[in-house]
């Protein structure tokens, strides 16, 4: 069973971001990237079901620019076996992401595609929902257990609002992680090393024929308004007088 | 022009975002309708037709709808949704699940967690953890919108919408449903309570919870947790609030062993007062607190709960 994992170079999750000036984004220069968290969170389930022997094959794929190839490395690094850029320059919103992987999924003919619930930049959360969709296929999003059975099926435990759902999807199927899914691992040194020698595959987005401009428009990308740490109280007794008399916010 | 708002509900009742929902829809302009696709669904249909500013509620009661299967409810939506000029859901895990299928099905962008209806074509929406805030404008034939819904204040249940029976099933037969395991709990919804108080690593285990639980009774409150609490097993993953787990924006929200890391912030940074117990003076989380008490949450939590 092959396994098709979607990840994305995003900021760094520690780094402070910081909106430019003239509002037109978010400034990325010299900042730190990294994989997606919810991204690696999804290479290291697939390396796991490769290492329990339900799957044989972990292919990465990255949309973008070069630079993406960073994290494809990372990925395979962490134990993914072949990875492909789909190279383009434009940015892209979830759909065309989505109609891209689509074409890949026709090509690769993956059983399983798990992917990151969320980009933590453009915080979406749409791209498996969407690839899902146009493939026709089942989807687990949000999952914190994935169990494939003996007739071709998975069993996706998901994490919603009210506690926990499973659902049963008939492959190939969409699983996208939650953060309880599983811990992933480092990269030892030798795997880095290992994976510099690991095929990757350069794709231009513009073979795919697919539309890649979006039909949203950012007007502007703004600072949120500042909030500004209040006083220290020294004891619960003056705590609950503010909360009383100074806020209104308890009786 | 007239948008459709998918009603989020457990087949009985319709929940408070739907209210809110609407709130935001009714800024969109136009007519409202509201769908309410489930199994068993017809007081959730009779509670949605209330909903001040909504002219119309479609009812889909199917068993195929029964637990808001997204492969089922998205095909639904998609084939209503041609007659709309937008189509809007909360941002729920149930929204946020079917939604985008939707949105692919109609070749269109979704446009994700709105904050504000500028027009009916721009609406401003945070990225990056709420650490900038976007204005977004759209440019497609139906835009698909999900609500956050801690940004909208809740409509009233002042009008008399009518109840339209739709018999369009969609049994995609991709997915089934297996089992839940729900929270069940006597406290007021994380995302509706006016006062959350939320423990993080600091609380040391599960059972150190009820020193919360005390507090919340006393002040009608929800409990809330941070990611670290959720994954080191002390408490449900429903509990998580921040980025990737659940919005408030209550009129009181006390933080207690949280260190306010920014994804923990983007989840609870738009409450009206927020209080931080921590016993680390450096701690983030003072940053943001109106009133910030450095102190071992042992010896305090016993302290506040008598003195409430
Ligand atoms: C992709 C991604 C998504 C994430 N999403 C979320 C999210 O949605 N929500 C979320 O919360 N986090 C999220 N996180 C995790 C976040 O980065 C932090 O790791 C997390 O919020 C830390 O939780 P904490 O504050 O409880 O723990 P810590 O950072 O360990 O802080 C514990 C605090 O308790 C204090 N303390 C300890 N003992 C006591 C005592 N006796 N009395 C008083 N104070 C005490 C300490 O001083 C410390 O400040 C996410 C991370 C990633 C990478
Ligand atoms: N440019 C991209 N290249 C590869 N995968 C992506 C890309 N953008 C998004 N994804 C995948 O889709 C997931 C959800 O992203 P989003 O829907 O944008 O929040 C991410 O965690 C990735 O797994």
């Amino acid at each position: 069973m092959k396994i098709l994992v979607p990840v994305k170079r995003v900021i760094d999750y520690n780094v402070k971001v910081r909106v430019k000036a003239d509002q037109s984004g978010v400034d990325l220069a010299n900042v730190k990237m990294a994989l997606n968290p919810f991204c690696e969170i999804a290479v290291e389930e697939a390396v796991r079901l490769k290492e329990a022997g339900k799957a044989t094959e972990v292919v990465v794929v990255s949309i973008g620019p070069k630079a993406v190839q960073e994290q494809l490395r990372t990925a395979l690094a962490l134990g993914a076996d072949r990875a492909i850029q789909i190279d383009t320059e434009a940015q892209l919103d979830s759909l065309q992401v989505a109609k891209l992987l689509h074409k890949l999924v026709e090509q690769e003919q993956p059983q399983l595609v798990i992917i990151g619930k969320q980009a933590i930049d453009s915080d979406n959360n749409q791209t498996g929902q969407m690839l899902a969709a146009l493939a026709n296929m089942g989807q687990g999003t949000f999952a914190s257990k994935v169990e494939l059975t003996d007739d071709n099926k998975v069993q996706v435990t998901r994490e919603i609002d009210g506690g926990l759902q499973t659902v049963e999807l008939s492959l190939p199927a969409v699983v996208s992680t939650d953060l309880r899914l599983n811990e992933p691992r480092y990269a030892s040194l030798p795997n880095i090393m290992k994976a510099k020698r690991k095929p990757l595959d350069v794709m231009a987005a513009t073979d795919f024929g697919v539309a890649l401009e979006s039909k949203v428009t950012y007007l502007n990308v703004a600072a949120p308004a500042g909030r500004t740490g209040g006083v220290v109280v020294e004891s619960v007794e003056e705590l609950v007088d503010k909360l009383k008399n100074e806020a209104k916010v308890i009786q | 022009m007239t948008t459709l708002v998918i009603a989020e509900h457990a087949n009985q009742q319709l929940k408070p975002e739907t209210h809110k929902t609407v709130l935001a829809a009714s800024q969109m302009g136009g007519d409202i309708h509201v769908l309410v696709a489930g199994e068993g669904c017809k007081a959730v249909a009779e509670q949605a037709a209330k909903l001040t500013g909504v002219s119309k509620v479609l009812v889909a009661d199917h068993a195929a709808y029964g637990h808001q299967l997204a492969e089922n409810v998205a095909a639904l939506v998609t084939e209503l949704a041609t007659d709309y000029s937008h189509v809007v859901a909360s941002a729920t895990t149930t929204g946020k699940n079917f939604l985008p299928r939707v949105a692919a099905l109609l070749d269109v962008a979704q446009i994700s967690d709105i904050i504000a209806v500028q027009s009916a074509d721009t609406f401003v929406r945070p990225i990056y953890a709420g650490n900038a805030i976007a204005t977004v404008q759209s440019a497609d034939t139906i835009k698909v919108i999900t609500v956050r819904s801690s940004a909208f204040d809740a409509v009233t249940e002042e009008g008399q919408a009518s109840i339209e029976s739709i018999d369009i099933v969609k049994d995609t037969g991709l997915s089934a449903f297996v089992h839940e395991e729900l929270t069940v709990s006597e406290r007021p919804e994380l995302t509706a309570a006016k006062v959350v108080i939320s423990g993080g690593r600091g609380m040391q285990n599960g059972e150190n919870f009820s020193l919360l639980e005390g507090i919340a009774d006393k002040l009608g409150a929800a409990i809330g947790a941070s990611r670290a609490a959720v994954d080191a097993g002390f408490v449900p993953n429903d509990m998580q609030v921040g980025q990737t787990g659940k919005i408030v924006a209550p009129d009181l929200y006390i933080a207690v062993g949280i260190s306010g890391a920014i994804q923990h912030l983007a989840g609870m940074k738009d409450s009206k007062i927020i209080v931080a117990i921590n016993k680390d003076a450096e701690a983030p989380i003072f940053q943001v607190a109106d009133y910030g008490l450095v102190a071992d949450l042992f010896t305090v939590l016993p302290e506040l709960e008598a003195q409430l």
